[in-house]
């Protein structure tokens, strides 16, 4: 890994440049720390910084930008004749990429040279049996023009591997000698260095835009393309949902969202009840050797990963809702022909979301003021009718805030859905049925062989994309009524 | 309900004369209504525990047999005729000899023992050794060509039992349940127990649940949580590296530098917002970034690390936010005040006396991006695909591996319910880290936590 080595010499360069900056610094103050114009320690800083900070971020972005710069020249070079019927310039290129792939590792193996590598051609070597010898699968015989873009890429990606090499060096030697050079006694290192730390901080900060966008963008492309090869109407407002790797599929969203609210539903009515008299008893009734006690006993729930959920949904629920109400079980019904289905997932989610509602509703409870209960215990109510009719209603907006926020949590749930709810898309109002949800088949569409040049994979970025506007409405919503309502009392 | 606006006393309804000593009907069913609630309070918290409870008993109960294996222990006659005809011992004419070659050594030893404790079987030499794991004439095979020297002597080895006469064991295969199950016969089962009686077969601890590989579907008794857990090792070290450096770094701009204006509230909405989105729409990211843009080799634990990085920053930032917060302003004043400057406050006084906060924060994300599952699948980590530890760290970084959760999941979708046992064991693994690393956060939190 040529990067590693790159990065090690910066650092190694800047350490370097530490010592010899500090020891300049010394030197034109004649080892007097008074005569500096900063402690001796930001001079050393300053050469460091100077020479890693460029160096380091050019390396990125150069990272970053040479696999695109290379990929396109390189699909220009492909002539249109070569993309075979039923197959895009995308899936050529991967197969260019692979060819490459295999020479570098063939050449590493020492089973062709350099020099083999750059000149074989098609016509006289049988590629493909070569690379097959050290173990790289080729699903074709190698056409000479992808050989011929594979041997251009691998030749422009050395040769850019080779510029980023020098430049990012003499960048790092540049800015060590200009900052080395600048540096004595009266240089004000301690500014220099505080506006450049600043400047890190400051692009620390704004990774998280940086995420959203590169969400939001990832997600968009996708979809778009996904809109070029399926009607957005029918993904809307279709109502089936009935993918087929042979093309023509039915993909609407209807019947996936369909299951997402329902099964958000069941959790909800689980989670809700629950998890607001556990607030209710712990934040109003309960001794302090109880609330210390069962509280982080409750938060336990909600510290326990997904995929225990899902495994208990898949292996104890579902069986045992079976067991009840399956074929021959005990309440003789036989409505539930599976272990998997809405009610399953959705009890499990339930008892995910009980801490989730009960510690945000403590919170909210908590901070209504106690002089609104001290009123209305002293005009003579209970105790349960001051939580009732006083300290719930000035609380409310704050727990139907918190219920949204559960609700979103439940909507974009993954592991639990994907083991304990099925894969049936279907408009039905049995909760033994098994359907699915939106996360379900994100999942399914990922995973496996993807091709994304087929409506069927790209589905799944739509179906992304519109989850995550989903969740973001509700929470937005959330922190809005949440913000609202704590306004009013402090 | 009674409501406050109709007790005794309003306008609404006539007085009553009565006693204070005695309680009337209607503050009887108050009362009444008050003690319902409180039950009503007790039984919601009640059932809380009840899950967690039932949740806890059923994954020890069903995974705590993972950890328990049952071995047979031969000694086997590493016959020189079938294993090196020539005599020369040349490693590669031994290597020619495949796994076929070695079955009728196994054979030959259960005879050879059946015949010295004077075990009664009709079964014959083929299905005895059925009741091995299909690993076993694998295992001897590497034995023998990593010690050629060994050929003609008769070694002591302990192979795995097949899943069928481990579950047997362990009581989750029973007689009535392999009527039609073809892997198992009854006879084997009867040769199972007067092996068990003889000493020969025995149910002990399995340390290669624990360090081994994922194995087929057809060996569920060879699989192993070890290279997952060098996967997710990897994973964290990753976000390690690049969360806490980036989350400190972004914290201290938010809280100690950050004007109010419109970039900041654009960040500060940003991050809580991140702290909500569903993690599977950060696989979606890591797929079409990570992957396809920028073409990092797929399933390799440094993009699950760059994916669980982004999903855990909003988390570290949060925390270390707050107890940046909770150091009082008075810090920064004395510093600010001996002409530190603002950078220097902050560096130098404030950042320390915020670490163990900061230091419990990342410890708790790290442990939430440990047990995370969705975004994984997308970018490919799921199980057997790596079959064995890697030997660096540069490829233990780039080589595909699952993740502990992955590797989970990948056995829960497994038809054998032999596989599942092994689930619930990972399990209580994947608990004991989540356990160790949150017991730790508050060991960290109590022992340094200063009130100020």
């Amino acid at each position: 890994m040529p990067v590693i080595w790159i990065v090690t010499f910066l650092l190694v360069l800047s350490i370097a440049g530490y010592v010899a900056g500090r020891a300049r610094a010394f030197q034109s103050a004649s080892g007097d720390v008074r005569q500096m114009h900063s402690l001796p320690g930001y001079y050393g800083y300053n050469v460091a910084l100077t020479s890693l900070v460029p160096a380091l971020l050019v390396l990125a972005v150069w990272l970053l930008v040479q696999p695109m710069l290379i990929e396109s020249r390189v699909a220009g070079m492909l002539p249109a004749e070569v993309i075979p019927e039923g197959s895009n310039q995308s899936l050529v290129m991967s197969d260019v990429r692979r060819v490459a792939e295999g020479l570098d590792i063939a050449i590493e193996r020492g089973v062709m040279t350099e020099e083999s590598a750059s000149s074989i051609r098609t016509e006289f070597t049988d590629v493909r049996g070569r690379l097959g010898e050290v173990g790289v699968a080729l699903g074709s015989d190698v056409r000479p023009e992808v050989l011929r873009a594979a041997q251009a890429y691998r030749s422009m990606s050395s040769k850019g591997s080779l510029a980023m090499t020098i430049v990012v060096g003499l960048l790092a030697i540049g800015g060590l000698a200009l900052a080395f050079s600048r540096t004595n006694k009266d240089f004000r290192a301690r500014n220099v260095v505080e506006r450049g730390v600043m400047a890190l901080l400051i692009l620390a900060a704004c990774i998280a835009i940086l995420t959203t966008i590169g969400i939001v963008l990832s997600m968009l492309f996708e979809t778009m393309n996904f809109f070029r090869l399926h009607s957005w109407t029918d993904f809307f407002f279709g109502s089936t949902w009935a993918p087929n790797f042979r093309g023509d599929s039915d993909l609407s969203i209807l019947p996936l969202l369909w299951g997402t609210l329902y099964i958000s539903f069941i959790a909800l009515l689980v989670a809700v009840p629950i998890g607001l008299f556990a607030a209710i008893y712990l934040s109003e009734y309960a001794s302090n050797a109880v609330r210390s006690v069962a509280k982080p006993l409750l938060e336990i729930l909600a510290g326990i990963p997904t995929i225990v959920y899902g495994l208990f949904a898949l292996l104890t629920v579902g069986p045992a809702l079976m067991k009840v109400f399956g074929q021959g079980g005990m309440a003789g019904v036989g409505w539930m022909s599976g272990a998997t289905s809405v009610l399953t997932a959705g009890l499990v989610m339930g008892i995910m979301l009980i801490p989730f509602v009960s510690s945000l509703s403590d919170d909210i409870i908590n901070s209504v003021p106690q002089a609104m209960r001290d009123g209305s215990l002293g005009l003579g109510a209970t105790q349960s009718e001051t939580v009732r009719q006083v300290v719930m209603p000035a609380a409310l907006p704050g727990i139907v805030g918190a219920i949204l926020l559960a609700a979103s949590r439940a909507i974009g749930e993954t592991m639990i859905v994907v083991m304990g709810a099925g894969a049936v898309a279907k408009f039905s109002v049995n909760p033994l049925e098994s359907m699915t949800t939106i996360t379900t088949r994100i999942v399914s569409q990922l995973t496996g062989d993807t091709d994304f040049a087929s409506p069927e994979t790209l589905v799944a970025f739509a179906l992304g994309l519109t989850l995550f506007v989903l969740t973001l409405g509700l929470n937005i919503l959330a922190l809005y009524i949440v913000r609202k309502y704590r306004e009013q009392y402090e | 309900m009674t409501d406050i606006t109709n007790l005794p006393g309003n306008a609404a309804e006539p007085r009553k004369h009565g006693s204070l000593l005695e309680k009337d009907a209607r503050t009887a069913r108050r009362n009444a209504a008050e003690k319902r609630f409180q039950v009503y309070g007790m039984v919601a918290i009640g059932i809380g525990l009840l899950m967690l409870v039932i949740l806890v008993v059923n994954i020890f109960s069903q995974g705590l047999g993972a950890f328990q294996q049952t071995f047979v222990t031969l000694e086997v006659q590493l016959d020189e005729s079938k294993l090196d005809k020539n005599g020369n011992r040349n490693l590669e004419e031994i290597k020619k000899v495949s796994t076929f070659g070695y079955a009728p050594l196994i054979q030959q030893a259960f005879e050879a023992k059946v015949a010295a404790d004077g075990i009664e079987t009709a079964l014959p030499g083929k299905a005895m050794a059925d009741i091995l794991s299909k690993s076993a004439a694998a295992q001897l095979r590497d034995f023998v060509i990593a010690n050629p020297d060994e050929i003609g002597k008769t070694v002591e080895f302990r192979f795995l039992a097949n899943s069928r006469v481990d579950g047997y064991l362990k009581g989750r295969v029973t007689r009535e349940s392999i009527v039609n199950d073809k892997n198992v016969t009854a006879e084997q089962l009867d040769f199972v127990d007067a092996l068990k009686e003889d000493g020969v077969l025995a149910k002990t601890f399995n340390m290669s649940f624990i360090t081994g590989a994922d194995a087929s579907d057809q060996r569920p008794e060879d699989a192993g949580m070890g290279v997952s857990m060098l996967g997710s090792l990897f994973m964290m070290l990753v976000v390690l590296i690049l969360s806490l450096p980036i989350g400190v770094a972004a914290s201290i701009y938010l809280e100690e530098f950050a004007a109010k204006n419109w970039l900041t509230d654009i960040i500060e909405v940003n991050i809580s917002n991140l702290a909500a989105v569903p993690s599977i729409v950060f696989g979606i990211l890591g797929l079409a970034v990570f992957i396809n843009y920028m073409h990092l080799p797929m399933s390799a634990p440094l993009v699950g690390g760059l994916v669980l990085t982004l999903m855990t920053l909003p988390t570290i930032i949060i925390s270390t936010r707050a107890s940046l917060k909770a150091v009082p302003p008075s810090i920064r004043d004395a510093a600010l005040g001996v002409g530190a400057s603002k950078m220097q406050a902050v560096f130098h006084h404030v950042l320390p006396l915020a670490a163990p906060g900061i230091l419990t924060g990342t410890i708790i994300g790290l442990a939430q991006a440990l047990g995370e599952t969705a975004p994984l699948l997308l970018i490919g980590m799921v199980g057997f695909i790596a079959s064995n530890a890697p030997d660096s760290i540069a490829s233990g970084l780039l080589s595909p591996n699952s993740a502990m959760p992955a590797q989970i999941y990948e056995w829960a979708k497994r038809a054998d319910p032999a596989f599942y046992e092994r689930a619930w064991g990972g399990i209580i693994i994947l608990l004991l880290f989540l356990i160790t690393m949150n017991t730790v956060a508050v060991i960290l939190r109590r022992r340094f936590e200063r009130r100020w």
